[in-house]
């Protein structure tokens, strides 16, 4: 009997210990992809035992199998369409009742189910003496006792699903009773079934008229689609809800629930015993302080605070080395290949480009690193429920604040880590107004550019200056939220009940697992975009090149400088020449009508098109745009007094391009990004064009208004 | 309803009995998934700073959840 190829799929509630059990099975042998059309993340792996080759796939966490979340459908359509040979569902030991839920919803589906009743030995510290014999034999599955986070008991379980994926090849639904009403209703509507229920193997009548009872959107779709049935069944279900309305003021979901919980009730009674009263666990202590109407809020303001402090400092010195390794690579292929077209193209879009991915790696590294501690310490959810009642003003949700300051709510953050931290959002609507949001925070790339201008325009004001800019972003991105969830964001947010699970102490194997995939994810996935749009702004750049003549006559003035110095200038003038005469450069005049009511000018708008490839760009386009070599970001004193004394400049034309440079476009790192998280390139598009479009009624707004009031 | 009082006007501390569920669709489905269903005795463990939401302990887990979700809950106290 050995060689039989079996898939187990992995299910459970959050928090359940589901991703410890994952881990303990299949170790660091995982893959990690998106469920398809969804970006409900999908994690599998194989393992062999006893001869049989196992394929492990671990189903989102739910507290249900209702049509409401996506999480949920992901997790139904999975069991329905791919029909694993058995389905592990891991409940919490110590939170036992509401855990069942799930499981009595996997035996009404019927699926082959082995129960593993996780973290047993937290419900012994809690005094709960649990027989699995009793339960096994009450539930009719088999139950397997284990502590994933140990290992214990993993062998026994795989054991017991691969021996009830062997002996039991068919589905068979448990057939519950919702009270005489339902029952009633059920009975009449599977009547309606015969003959047309083969198209719904391997699902059982009863299953789909009890959905259609429940009003589950997902199941009436289907029977729409069969009009002989769907005639019959809006009667009956018409008519049970009427009754029930009328005999017991509720409606069949409702009196469904409480009859599964119920059954529940009744079983954890036999099968379980509280050998003391109540009491407030270590955590209720933990959260006396944590989640203090006074204290708590200052906590989280320091953790917040320690994390950004943390994800920085740690990966300066990593994103040193790959800087260093760059440059080092940019130097060999300068020596060894040679002056043209191809040389640009491996330098400027090639090592840069590749270098622009890695970068980021150091700083999404250590972002998951923190996120994973918050997530698996349990804290994250505290989070959500101090801040809660204030984001929920902008339709954003507790855990959305996360994101913002990564991005640079704290000036020098990054919106490329930033938009990866907004995955701990289940709220789909306020996750896409938070991803949309965040870009407008001060990140790192944007901090030299204010550098410039503040120091070329506002020396006297500089920490006054920077301090308004970042509530100014603040400002925008919670009204922009706001705004979208007014807007293209509409509709009611999702039910915010959750979960505060008990805090634990995370195993280093989990968090190092969690982190390296979500990086993995990020190298391999955004990687390929930034790869190729780096090379395309380097294209932009460098294109059309300057006409022979043209080039041979500055080749001509740069051997006929005399110094050193005299050859740099003339070769600064070169760069000039070149960029005005590229592809950019002619957006860049071209766009000068459009941009004239916002005082910029035609070197001003080359360096915005630079700056989608990274904000700082702008500081170094702008300096081959003032014929002053390709300005260092870190070390702008230079063309920032050449910037005070050109004229057109002034305070407020400063000013106008700081906002400007603060909205318009995220970079396209980011944007790859956004692509990532969303699923596809309608929302990472969409924020490109509304962002800059706000940036540029803002500036214009600024600008002109400025210039009313004499400022200009 | 008769005289029953709904989750939001608990104090914190307060115990209390679920008694009744009075939305559907996906809120209730929501609130019932987590365990809040008639019968449950529950504690109020506390509010965040802004009042809003609500803590509350349930058959041995905690769970938080908005004053406009706590309004669809029909409880009764204890002395109540």
């Amino acid at each position: 009997m050995s060689g039989e190829k079996i898939t187990i799929a992995l299910a459970g509630n959050p928090n359940s210990g589901k991703t410890s059990m994952f881990n303990a099975i299949t170790g660091a042998r995982q893959h990690v992809g998106n469920y398809p059309g969804v970006t409900v993340e999908k994690k599998w792996g194989h393992i062999s035992l006893n001869g049989h080759d196992l394929e492990i796939v671990d189903l989102p966490g739910t507290y249900s199998l209702t049509a409401y979340s996506m999480e949920e459908l992901v997790a139904r359509d999975y069991l329905i369409k791919q029909k694993p040979d058995v389905v592990i569902d891991v409940v919490d030991a110590a939170n036992l009742e509401r855990n069942l839920y799930l499981a009595v919803q996997f035996m009404e589906l019927g699926v082959p189910l082995v129960i593993a009743l996780n973290m047993m030995d937290v419900a012994e510290g809690r005094g709960l003496k649990i027989d699995p014999d009793k339960l096994s034999r009450l539930m009719g599955v088999p139950v397997v006792p284990t502590v994933a986070r140990k290992g214990k008991g993993v062998k026994q379980l795989l054991g017991e699903a691969v021996e009830t994926a062997l002996r039991q090849k068919q589905w068979r639904p448990l057939e519950l009773s919702y009270g005489p009403d339902v029952d009633q209703a059920l009975l009449e509507l599977t009547g309606k079934f015969n003959g047309n229920s083969l198209a719904w193997s391997p699902l059982g009548a009863r299953w789909v008229s009890l959905k259609l009872l429940e009003n589950d959107a997902e199941v009436q779709k289907q029977v729409s689609q069969d009009p002989g049935l769907a005639g019959h069944m809006e009667p009956l279900r018409q008519k049970l809800r009427d009754h029930l309305r009328l005999t017991m003021d509720d409606d069949p979901e409702g009196v469904i629930a409480d009859y599964r919980y119920g059954f529940i009730g009744g079983i954890y009674r036999q099968a379980v015993q509280e050998t003391r009263a109540q009491r407030l666990e270590l955590s209720d202590k933990i959260d006396k302080v944590l989640t203090n109407r006074l204290v708590g809020p200052l906590i989280l303001l320091a953790v917040l605070y320690g994390i950004y402090q943390f994800v920085f400092w740690a990966s300066e010195i990593p994103v040193g080395w790959l800087e260093g390794l760059f440059g080092w690579l940019g130097g060999v292929a300068e020596a060894a290949i040679p002056e043209g077209f191809v040389k640009s193209l491996v330098i400027s879009g090639i090592i840069d480009g590749v270098g622009g991915v890695l970068g980021f790696v150091p700083l999404i590294m250590f972002m998951f690193f923190t996120i994973a501690i918050l997530e698996d310490t349990g804290y994250l959810a505290r989070v959500a429920y101090l801040l809660d009642r204030v984001l929920r003003n902008f339709g954003l949700h507790g855990n959305s604040v996360m994101a913002m300051i990564v991005s640079g709510g704290i000036s020098g953050g990054c919106a490329v880590p930033g938009v990866m931290a907004a995955r701990t959002l289940r709220d789909p609507k306020a996750r896409l107004a938070t991803i949309l949001t965040v870009p407008m925070m001060n990140c790192g790339a944007k901090l030299p550019v204010y550098a410039l201008l503040i120091g070329a325009f506002f020396a006297a004001r500089e920490a006054q200056m920077l301090f308004a800019l970042t509530l100014v972003s603040w400002g925008l991105a919670l009204i922009a939220a706001r705004i979208l969830r007014w807007t293209v964001l509409k509709g009611e947010t999702s039910p915010f009940v959750m979960e505060l699970p008990p805090y634990r102490l995370p195993t280093l194997r989990g968090l190092l697992i969690h982190t390296w995939e979500r990086t993995w994810q990020y190298i391999k996935k955004a990687g390929t975009v930034i790869l190729g749009i780096s090379i395309l702004m380097w294209a932009l750049m460098s294109f059309p090149a300057l006409p022979e003549d043209q080039a041979a006559a500055w080749d001509a003035k740069v051997q006929a400088a005399t110094t050193k110095e005299l050859r740099q200038e003339v070769e600064y003038h070169k760069g000039q020449a070149e960029l005005a005469h590229s592809v950019a450069g002619r957006m860049g005049r071209a766009l000068h009508y459009v941009t004239a009511p916002l005082g910029f000018d035609w070197r001003t708008n080359v360096a915005l098109v630079g700056g989608f490839a990274a904000k700082e760009v702008v500081v170094s386009t702008l300096g081959t745009a003032y014929s002053m070599g390709e300005v260092d970001p870190e070390d702008t004193v230079g063309l920032s007094e050449r910037l005070a004394k050109e004229p057109g400049w002034n305070p407020l034309k400063a000013f106008a391009l700081m906002l400007f440079v603060m909205i318009y476009a995220p970079c396209f790192v980011t944007v790859a990004v956004i692509r990532n998280e969303t699923g596809g390139w309608k929302w990472p598009l969409f924020a490109v064009a509304y962002t800059t479009v706000s940036a540029y009624v803002i500036s214009f707004l600024v600008y002109q208004g400025g210039k009313l009031l004499g400022l200009g | 309803m008769e005289n029953f009082e709904t989750l939001r006007m608990l104090r914190v501390g307060q115990q209390a009995v679920i008694k009744k569920i009075t939305v559907g669709g996906e809120m209730g489905r929501r609130i019932r998934d987590m365990g809040i269903v008639p019968g449950t005795v529950f504690t109020v463990m506390g509010r965040a700073p802004l009042k809003d939401p609500v803590e509350i302990k349930l058959k041995g887990y905690n769970l938080t959840l908005r004053n406009n979700e706590a309004d669809h809950i029909l409880v009764q106290t204890e002395e109540g």
